[in-house]
């Protein structure tokens, strides 16, 4: 059997001034044929503006073991959020 | 439905007290409606049986390719030629949002497409009949799209992450594919006399291959049972074929096509249609390769890869060249 092409992750910015966003992944030999095909497989009908695409092998991901550690100390954090914090209705908007 | 008789495990669903400790707690997130993600832990079967079922899916979308691609050339009009050429560039799309799928729980594209070209991985058994006349690509929009769709608008709701997001796509594009056809369909059967003839020839043989594509009844199916509470079947093939006839009948009926079916009549007390079983002998034998169309599609698609073999060993070739010149000029 050949070398399989490479997988890419493809990142593709909708048209109204979003930030890229993940749509899916597909094969290519490079960087260049990558967004071609992302052209072709992610955009037919006018989705995107913009397209990233990078290998699938230099993304690192947290495992997701390490769900307890990396997110639940933030669970306690309350006063993280405006509304923790009572603002008489006289002050106004704010 | 474009995934037909796909097996599971073969042994039933587990009792909450045969499962361990951490199948116990991945049924619970499956009941909760947690989507279940790539690097999650999962059982063994779940892997291997979503492999068989996404890469069966994958597969159907890809060679389905074939029997409309054979009209892109004699399309009626330039209007009619880019809109089927679209479609068709479509499917490929949904075959690689499904492979890209499929590839996340641990097996290779390349690998999955020796597995249909020798055989080993099936497809869904409608493509495996040939598209006559102009008629039939009418036929097959509404009445073969129509019938994938009964089955991928539940499968948007599957546990599995990827796949979920695939049919989510998929979903999208499918309506458009559908009503293309309806709209063929129409023109036809409002046409000349002549029209209207082959109109009625088309439904006339694609009706019951539609009714296959669900697959035979599996209420009693361990497979499906396993599946469906897993979550990567939602509804059994009959429920799906029901709904499927159920929605068909008034739309033949608005175009003035006659069903064949003599027995079909709306059953007043059930508040759906009884209509007859395709002959489940047919299917069997589509499946196991001698439908009228399994050699020439399996041939086209052994050929495409074959040919095709030079120009993705020179892309490869290419770019390690280039990337290998990057490396030596810094």
């Amino acid at each position: 059997m050949s070398k399989e092409w490479p997988l890419w992750e493809v990142f593709i910015r909708g048209q109204h001034g979003m930030s890229h966003r993940h749509v899916g992944s597909l094969h290519a030999p490079d960087a260049e044929m990558a967004i071609k095909n992302a052209r072709d497989v992610y955009t037919r009908r006018n989705e995107g503006v913009s397209i990233w695409v990078v290998e699938a092998k230099h993304i690192a991901a947290s495992s997701p073991s390490e769900k307890g550690p990396l997110y639940e100390p933030s669970e306690s954090k309350v006063y993280r959020h405006p509304t923790f914090f009572d603002i008489p209705d006289d002050v106004g908007a704010m | 439905m474009y995934a037909q008789m796909v097996k599971s495990t073969g042994k039933g669903v587990k009792s909450r007290e045969e499962m361990t400790e951490e199948e116990r707690h991945f049924q619970d997130r499956v009941d909760a409606d947690e989507k279940i993600e790539p690097k999650d832990w999962m059982p063994e079967g779940y892997r291997k049986t979503l492999i068989r079922q996404i890469a069966q899916h994958a597969h159907s979308e890809v060679v389905g390719q074939l029997p409309e691609g054979n009209w892109i050339t004699r399309a009626p009009t330039l209007e009619r030629k880019a809109i089927l050429l679209a479609k068709v560039q479509d499917e490929a799309g949904h075959g690689l949002y499904l492979y890209c799928a499929a590839e996340t729980l641990g097996i290779s594209r390349d690998e999955l497409t020796e597995k249909l070209l020798d055989g080993s991985m099936k497809y869904s058994s409608i493509f495996n009949y040939p598209t006559l006349n102009w008629a039939d690509i009418g036929a097959v929009g509404w009445l073969v799209d129509g019938a994938a769709i009964m089955n991928q608008v539940p499968l948007q709701r599957t546990s599995y992450g990827p796949y979920s997001r695939a049919m989510i796509r998929i979903c999208k594009e499918e309506s458009f594919h559908q009503r293309q056809g309806y709209d063929i369909m129409m023109k036809m059967a409002k046409g000349t006399p002549e029209q209207k003839r082959m109109a009625q020839d088309a439904m006339n043989r694609f009706w019951y291959p539609a009714l296959m594509m669900f697959g035979p009844s599996d209420k009693d199916s361990v497979h499906s049972a396993q599946s469906m509470a897993w979550k990567i079947k939602i509804n059994t093939n009959d429920e799906l074929r029901q709904k499927f006839v159920d929605q068909t009948v008034p739309q033949a009926e608005y175009l003035g096509l006659t069903i064949p079916d003599p027995d079909l009549k709306w059953n007043e007390e059930t508040g759906h249609y009884d209509f007859s079983e395709p002959d489940w002998s047919e299917f069997y034998e589509v499946l196991k390769g001698n439908g009228p169309c399994n050699t020439e599609r399996l041939e086209a698609r052994r050929k495409a890869w074959d040919d095709g073999a030079w120009v993705r060993d020179g892309l490869m070739a290419h770019a390690e060249k280039r990337a290998a010149r990057r490396t030596a000029a810094e």
